[in-house]
């Protein structure tokens, strides 16, 4: 009990995707919840296989989409029509077709800045450190060619010793303990 | 695994594949981000960007006179108020539309051949925003007045005038110069990680590092990232066509001979991905040759973009048609002496050379050997640009010199200032792409990757 002040959790290293996959699905089945695995590519069927839910980005990119549309269209309404009518022939002030492409532009921009920003905002970054950056061999290939798992020290189940042998038999090519600071 | 329909029919001709075989993700990895870290400069590199900065010193100049003197020191004139900033705007933007088109149409379309190209096709897009921006910037004469242009609550009391196509094109290009950045930068936040862990000197560590913004590849992040970048490329999808549509409406609206047709926006959009493929080629082709890059950078993508190029100079083809068939159909005295002049008049040579470029000598790529020659296609590529930019002269300046009135006809040549903007901005692309190519990886690392887990899965 006394490691978990100071350890964030062990990690295993795997060389190939199908490998990665396999391990996740035995630590779900062993009863371990907080794990993660790290890929330097997105790896098919890795979220199904740690039963992540739908993510909130899309929702997220809606509403700045509607947000950006509909305030473009009604602040343009607002301009013409309220702010500053210049009556132009007799046309209506509230020419509506002429409107819709700056509407059309502002949708987009509302829905893909709230994409990008929303999907940095979920994820927690930017955050320049990480305690996984302490494992020398996550530095050089986690982002490279090698595929980690790691069960987090918040895993109720989780016990250094053999959380750490648990992952040995599942035939990782390396195990570390993730030291916190 | 191999759900996926096999696409080499026994019938067919072997293709080409979209990436050597024998590579690993390591060997990807090292290859890519080589370029950036390890290799030394060239001298290629050195010669090469001095020439293009010295351009950009040229539009410097050109630039600052520009501003001390006024736009009197172009070519425009009464009645051709829009000239060489109008032709080059449009031309640069419409270079763009093929970036954005790579990144997102094909990547929608699951168009595997995309991944080793859309990387430096949308700094390309980037850098050609860029460019293009400059224009309607000087040409508005008080560049510094132009934030005239944005809505924001002045104590004139004055708004834009928002049924103006010009004010349409200021929201059109800046959120298409965002949307790109954006997408741009999301791609390469994996890849900037990959280079903070492979940087092996502390201040490379530390400017990669906080670019990748901590990027570790987490598959809960990679789960929403996907979200994201799937949700990107359908959003620039439909502003990419929107994009040079809204610049179309630039013309369309007016009602000047030979700009008033409905047939331009389409017309537009094809232009653009016609001259925007051309200049992805004019890059690729030395790009790969000078970092070694043949093995993913393959025959089977310039054959590909060639055979766009192709289907969509036929499209602009259908478009020059549709404008003379219309001019001749309506009966309309003043579009039918529009095309006259086209024909006849004092600008006929750049029609000729318009349809020689852009029509008659793409034709070539009809021809499997033309396509996979790369000589041929590095000059196809160079002759369809000159070809857009033709395009766009003739369209602003036949239609500008002969309206309704023959007592406002006029004529309208370039000046010494007006070639060198325009060259300086062509040096600005150039000096852009140099420092792009030394300090981000030009391929994306990180989808080559993908790439190849899902070709080694092929073979099993």
């Amino acid at each position: 009990m006394e490691h978990r002040s100071h350890i964030y959790g062990v990690l295993a290293e795997f060389p190939t995707p199908h490998e990665l996959i396999h391990a996740v699905e035995k630590t779900r089945e062993a009863g371990y919840r907080r794990i993660e695995a790290y890929t330097p590519f997105p790896v098919e069927g890795l979220s199904e296989a740690l039963a992540l839910k739908r993510n909130k980005v899309p929702l997220i990119t809606l509403i700045g989409g509607l947000t950006g549309g509909l305030g473009g269209f009604f602040f343009q309404y607002w301009v013409s029509v309220i702010a500053y009518p210049v009556n132009i022939g007799g046309r209506p002030l509230n020419s509506w077709p002429a409107f819709i492409p700056v509407t059309f532009e502002l949708s987009v921009l509302g829905a893909a800045l709230s994409a990008v920003f929303g999907m940095l905002a979920l994820n927690g970054l930017p955050r320049p450190h990480h305690p996984l950056f302490n494992v020398q061999r996550f530095v050089r290939h986690a982002t490279s060619d090698r595929f980690f798992l790691c069960i987090e020290a918040r895993d109720p189940k989780f016990n250094l010793s053999e959380s750490a042998r648990f992952l040995k038999g599942l035939h990782a090519a390396h195990v570390s303990e993730v030291e916190d600071d | 695994m191999s759900t996926r329909p096999p696409y080499n029919t026994v019938n067919e001709q072997p293709v080409s594949p979209v990436l050597e075989p024998g590579h690993t993700y390591a060997s990807v990895t090292d290859k890519i981000s080589a370029i950036v870290l390890t290799r030394p400069t060239s001298l290629g590199w050195v010669a090469g960007f001095a020439l293009a900065f010295t351009m950009v010193m040229v539009l410097t100049v050109s630039l600052a006179w520009l501003i001390i003197k006024g736009v009197g020191i172009w070519g425009i004139n009464i009645p051709v108020g829009w000239g060489f900033a109008i032709v080059n705007f449009v031309w640069w933007i419409g270079i763009g539309h093929a970036g954005t088109l790579i990144s997102a149409i094909l990547f929608l379309l699951n168009q595997k051949w995309r991944t080793s190209i859309n990387r430096f096709a949308e700094a390309m897009t980037l850098f050609a925003v860029a460019c293009a921006g400059i224009f309607p910037l000087i040409h508005t004469g008080r560049p510094w007045m132009a934030y005239y242009m944005f809505p924001y609550p002045s104590t004139m009391y004055l708004w834009p005038q928002f049924r103006s196509p010009l004010i349409w094109d200021v929201f059109a290009v800046s959120t298409y110069g965002t949307v790109s950045l954006l997408f741009w930068f999301v791609g390469l936040i994996p890849d900037l990680a990959t280079l903070r862990d492979r940087a092996l000197k502390k201040p490379m560590q530390i400017i990669y590092g906080m670019l990748a913004m901590g990027w570790r590849g987490s598959a809960r992040h990679w789960h929403r990232y996907q979200s994201a970048y799937l949700l990107l490329a359908g959003l620039a999808t439909p502003l990419v066509l929107s994009v040079h549509t809204v610049v179309s409406f630039d013309f369309a609206i007016a009602i000047v001979p030979g700009w008033h047709t409905t047939i331009f926006p389409p017309y537009f959009v094809a232009g653009a991905i016609y001259s925007g493929f051309a200049m992805v080629l004019t890059i690729a082709i030395p790009l790969r040759k000078a970092y070694n890059l043949e093995d993913f950078i393959t025959m089977h993508h310039l054959e590909n973009m060639a055979k766009v190029m192709l289907a969509t100079g036929l499209i602009v083809a259908y478009g020059y048609y549709f404008e003379y068939f219309m001019s001749k159909y309506s009966g309309n005295k003043f579009d039918l002496y529009l095309t006259n002049m086209r024909f006849h008049g004092p600008y006929s040579h750049f029609y000729s050379a318009l349809i020689l470029c852009n029509i008659l000598a793409p034709q070539l790529l009809w021809f499997r050997k033309a396509r996979t020659s790369i000589p041929v296609l590095f000059v196809m590529s160079l002759v369809v640009n000159l070809g857009m930019w033709l395009e766009r002269f003739v369209i602003v300046v036949i239609s500008l010199t002969r309206d309704f009135m023959p007592s406002a006809f006029g004529r309208y040549s370039a000046t010494a200032w007006d070639y060198a903007t325009f060259a300086g901005t062509i040096g600005l692309f150039v000096m852009l792409l140099f420092l792009f190519v030394r300090v981000m990886p030009a391929i994306s690392i990180a989808e080559m990757r993908e790439l190849v887990a899902e070709t080694s899965e092929d073979h099993e």
